[in-house]
């Protein structure tokens, strides 16, 4: 559920975009998800399919991925450390207070639009 | 041959939603309305602690509320027996509001003249936390059989609330909640959040959270 607001958020920024360059089909969709975005990729997937299909610029587009690794940062040793694998205590010196670096984005990296060549 | 373009994009897929929130919060200060997302987990008893706060503010606030479900309407009836002005919204099947939402709701509630707008958000603890409605202010109810370790489990609901009310204080006696654990973790979280300690039923703790919304409000108009 989640998921398809996500989707409808990047469904109308997409569209907005390609407004903007008057383009009017677009084949690929590339996003950057922070690893504890929170975002669940296959259901982001099943909801892309769903919307993208009843909009006009995008149906059949594809919905592509990047992950972006979460690093926490220890504020008593200095520190960093995967965040996945030891979450908000610091492995090296077990202290909780830390924080996240990286690896809760949520972003629109680029679009692939295809332009029909009429020159020839 | 047909080409294909690249367009860089970079922007946060919240942008826009965003942008959204900052241009509704921009026009309810000109028209002086003060927008309180309230959200909680389901069962915590926000319709019973809006109940209350509407009979202890009404006299001195002109009150909206729009109630956010995915479905029915019993939550906008309870609310409308107390003389304010409510609305439901459906959100079709979505676990939160966005801010777009948020103004399509205000326009049907109609919320010219009134002094505080209260949004009940949909009963969830994850996804509303990420969607800027275009709120004044957040609030969260947390209730004693939730267990004190919430903001852990939460994080982002916690980092995103200006005043996290501790609701049903009456039973603390048959939980292991700890109240002083709970304040901890809360301000590990979010540091400026102030927790109020209430029990909406008994009206135990309601002056002081009362107070507070009065405030705000009184700054948002000043």
């Amino acid at each position: 559920m989640h998921e398809l607001g996500i989707v409808f958020h990047i469904i109308r920024t997409v569209e907005d975009v390609a407004k903007q360059n008057d383009v009017t089909c677009i084949r690929r969709v590339t996003l950057q998800l922070g690893e504890v975005s929170g975002v669940v990729e296959s259901y982001l997937q099943d909801c892309w399919k769903w919307a993208a299909a009843k909009t006009d610029l995008l149906p059949g587009a594809e919905l592509t991925v990047e992950t972006i690794p979460a690093i926490t940062q220890c504020r008593a040793c200095g520190q960093q450390y995967e965040t996945v694998r030891y979450g908000r205590t610091c492995p090296h010196c077990q202290s909780p207070d830390t924080y996240l670096v990286q690896g809760n984005e949520m972003l629109i990296k680029e679009i692939e639009a295809v332009e029909a060549d009429e020159t020839k | 041959m047909d080409t294909v373009k690249i367009l860089e994009v970079k922007q946060s897929i919240f942008a826009s939603n965003d942008e959204q929130a900052a241009a509704l919060r921009k026009e309810l200060k000109e028209k002086k309305v003060f927008l309180l997302n309230l959200m909680s987990a389901p069962g915590s008893g926000k319709t019973t602690t809006l109940r209350r706060t509407i009979a202890a503010l009404k006299d001195e606030l002109r009150i909206g509320v729009m109630e956010a479900d995915i479905d029915s309407d019993v939550d906008a009836r309870a609310i409308a027996e107390t003389g304010a002005k409510a609305i439901q919204l459906h959100t079709g099947g979505m676990c939160h509001l966005d801010a777009e939402m948020t103004r399509q709701g205000l326009a049907g509630l109609g919320e010219e003249g009134l002094d505080l707008v209260v949004l009940e958000n949909v009963g969830n603890l994850v996804c509303p936390a990420e969607f800027d409605t275009g709120s004044v202010k957040n609030a969260m109810i947390l209730s004693v059989p939730e267990g004190h370790d919430k903001p852990l489990k939460y994080p982002l609901m916690f980092q995103v609330c200006d005043v996290v009310l501790v609701n049903k204080i009456d039973v603390l006696p048959y939980f292991d909640f700890d109240m002083d654990k709970c304040r901890a973790y809360v301000a590990m979280r979010n540091p400026n959040a102030k927790v109020i300690p209430l029990c909406a039923r008994t009206g135990e703790g309601m002056e002081e959270w009362t107070r507070w919304l009065k405030e705000q409000v009184s700054q948002w108009q000043a």
